[in-house]
């Protein structure tokens, strides 16, 4: 077959299940869009590359598959770069594809280039730069491959202009990439394993997002079960566990509920499984779980002694460990340590001060979960309402809940949420945000609105930058500096602006009856909460310090 | 152990990586964004010419392992590994620069 480079690249999309990409086109691009125009491929035009990025990494978290995000030259690559960092740090794999300036131009300074396989590299699993046309068959499959294997993560193709008018004469369209098959556990190791896990008194599971790449919740929910192992999530692990399952026992690290850092701190083993002990999750490494010994599994080996030196490190799939180790582990039921843990939940659960007034952070996200469907998927922006979402919305399934973890991106919300809802038209999408994070992307609400996405944005207005407030107030000596938006920005009007339906829970006699009802009509929404500056998530471990030491958050 | 190297001491790892433009860049960016020392490095190209022979000589330190864990998850390294008697090959070229 005989076709251009632009044309063999959506041709591959294509192959690889790819049917919608999100982007924005430029001068260098023009050839990929060409080619993009005359596919059955869907585009969706958001309204900055950032965005894109975004939007891409909503589908690929909301389903677990790759999916692709496009820039041209320039600035449309340099765009791109938060979302592609964003993903890196999250292990969210996507293929993000940038046009690039003609070959024998690349050099030269020439207009809209950029080094994108230089600025790429440090935040991407692996990057490209392709340089012929034939070259392609290669690189596309393999980008693939690479993204979706293993530990996921984010790889960049960079492909000049020429290469993408190129003529390119294949036999055939290679095969799309699959999954490498995870490594084999060793016999050893796992009989080593269920001797710690055996032999523990106090076990204790932390659970990462490795759990949820692996699909492994239901291996997860069997080994607790059999084992009374109750398990902590980190932010990322969210969902990996219902949230009602009498054995989880919540989000660990610097707002965790009282009662989840003090069983860590007590537990005498620690089965950490897909997780990288963030700092954000154990707070003082030195510090945490300073009674247990460590058993902690990762795809990645670098992982695994990295923050932690464990007792026994083991390279598995989450899932292929799980199942393998539920044969060789004793059925107990640990009666003391199941008391204790349902005396301490009782003694030092999570306070939600506020829960019944829907005008109040607990208040507007209970009220939302008990309304939206169980199914629906919560996307967040990065800041206090991320925290009060991840401690208090009731999750029920892996997937459903998109947050930005690692790089911690304000502006991720409102594109993820597009993404999602892109990816999985019958649900509905939330997206928690605040006044900081809606503004970093709020132009995606044209996007939003152009798409007719399924997307309602519950936007806690304080005026302000809330988790920079509360520490300038908690570390800072309340000296405020630079965290109040000193002009007020009228949101329910901008969203208007945007074609999108607005309502103020501030300015309606029936707040619950408001929010039930843009809850319920469909398409995109912008819901407005305003919050009370003073407002702060509790407890609360300084930066820096041993998760036993929370500040507020006491029965 | 006394040493007659003129080169500081240090652990070489010898590297065999796929060979094309970038590769230089994603292991020197390993060592500069994860703050690891990096004293040397020499590069030959192998005869097939699609792959390289690296010599590194690094901190021999409590990062190490970390270190090499992290040069194998690199998509255009194709093997690691510890060297010592490698490092006559730094000595012999310091001597030439010299």
């Amino acid at each position: 077959m005989k076709l251009n480079g632009a044309e063999l690249v959506i041709a591959m999309l294509q192959r690889h299940g790819i049917s919608i990409v999100a982007g924005i086109p430029g001068g260098a691009s023009l050839p990929l869009y060409d080619a993009l125009g005359k596919s059955s491929v869907r585009h969706v035009l958001a309204r900055h590359e950032q965005g894109a990025g975004f939007i891409a990494q909503g589908m690929a978290r909301a389903t677990g598959h790759a999916a692709v995000c496009l820039g041209t030259s320039g600035p449309g690559a340099t765009n791109l770069l938060t979302a592609i960092a964003d993903a890196k740090l999250d292990s969210i794999p996507i293929v993000a594809i940038t046009a690039q300036v003609p070959r024998k131009m690349i050099g030269t300074d020439a207009f809209q280039e950029i080094d994108t396989y230089g600025l790429t590299l440090p935040i991407t699993k692996h990057n490209f730069q392709v340089r012929s046309g034939a070259e392609l068959a290669e690189v596309v499959p393999e980008a693939f491959r690479i993204a979706i294997s293993g530990r996921p993560g984010p790889v960049a193709v960079d492909i000049p202009k020429d290469v993408l008018t190129e003529a390119v004469e294949i036999e055939s369209l290679p095969e799309p990439a699959r999954r490498d098959r995870p490594p084999s556990i060793g016999r050893d190791d796992l009989t080593r394993a269920a001797d710690l896990i055996n032999s523990a008194q106090r076990p204790m599971l932390l659970i990462g997002a490795g759990v949820i790449a692996a699909e492994a919740s239901g291996d997860l929910i069997r080994l607790m079960e059999k084992a009374s192992i109750p398990a902590a999530a980190t932010l990322l692990g969210l969902g990996a566990l219902p949230s009602e399952h009498p054995l989880f026992a919540g989000m660990v690290g610097m707002h965790a509920a009282r009662y989840t850092n003090l069983l860590l701190e007590e537990c005498d083993l620690l089965i950490g499984i897909g997780i990288r002990f963030d700092d954000r999750a154990t707070g003082k490494a030195a510090e945490f779980c300073p009674r247990a010994q460590i058993l902690h599994v990762d795809i990645d080996p670098s992982e695994l002694g990295k923050i932690k030196n464990p007792s026994l490190g083991i390279m598995s799939d989450a899932g292929q460990f799980l199942r393998a180790i539920l044969l060789m582990i004793a059925r107990k039921s640990r009666l003391d340590w199941m008391r204790h843990l349902e005396m301490l939940r009782a003694r030092y659960p999570l306070m939600m001060p506020g829960i019944a007034d829907p005008l109040r952070p607990y208040g507007i996200i209970r009220y939302a979960a008990e309304l939206l469907p169980r199914d629906a998927i919560v996307a967040t922006d990065v800041g206090q309402h991320q925290m009060w979402v991840a401690q208090a919305y009731p999750f029920s399934s892996p997937r459903q809940f998109l947050t930005s973890g690692g790089l911690g991106t304000m502006g991720f919300g409102l594109p993820a949420a597009i993404g999602a809802a892109l990816a999985m038209p019958d649900r509905t999408v939330v997206c928690f945000s605040g006044d900081g994070s809606l503004l970093m992307n709020i132009q995606e609400l044209a996007t939003a609105a152009e798409e007719n996405v399924n997307v309602k944005i519950v936007l806690l207005n304080n005026e302000r930058l809330g988790l920079v407030r509360q520490q300038q107030q908690l570390f800072y000596g309340e000296r405020f500096c630079a965290s109040e938006f000193r002009s007020r920005t009228d949101f329910v009007a901008i969203a208007r602006g945007f074609n999108l339906d607005a309502v103020d829970l501030g300015r309606v006699e029936d707040p619950i009856a408001a929010l039930s009802e843009a809850l319920e009509t469909p398409g995109p929404c912008l819901i407005h909460v305003p919050i009370d500056a003073e407002e702060n998530v509790y407890p609360m471990v300084p930066p820096g310090g041993a998760n036993r030491d929370m500040i507020g958050g006491e029965a | 152990m006394p040493t007659t190297s003129s080169v500081p001491e240090g652990a070489i790892l010898r590297l065999i990586v796929r060979n094309h433009p970038g590769v230089m860049s994603h292991i020197c960016g390993l060592f500069s964004r994860r703050s690891f020392n990096l004293d040397g490095i020499i590069c030959v190209p192998l005869a097939d010419a699609a792959r390289s022979e690296m010599l590194l000589m690094v901190k021999d330190d409590a990062r190490l392992a970390q270190l090499i864990l992290q040069l194998q998850k690199l998509h255009d390294v194709i093997e690691v590994h510890p060297a010592p008697a490698m490092r006559e090959a730094f000595d012999n070229l310091a001597g030439l620069l010299r």
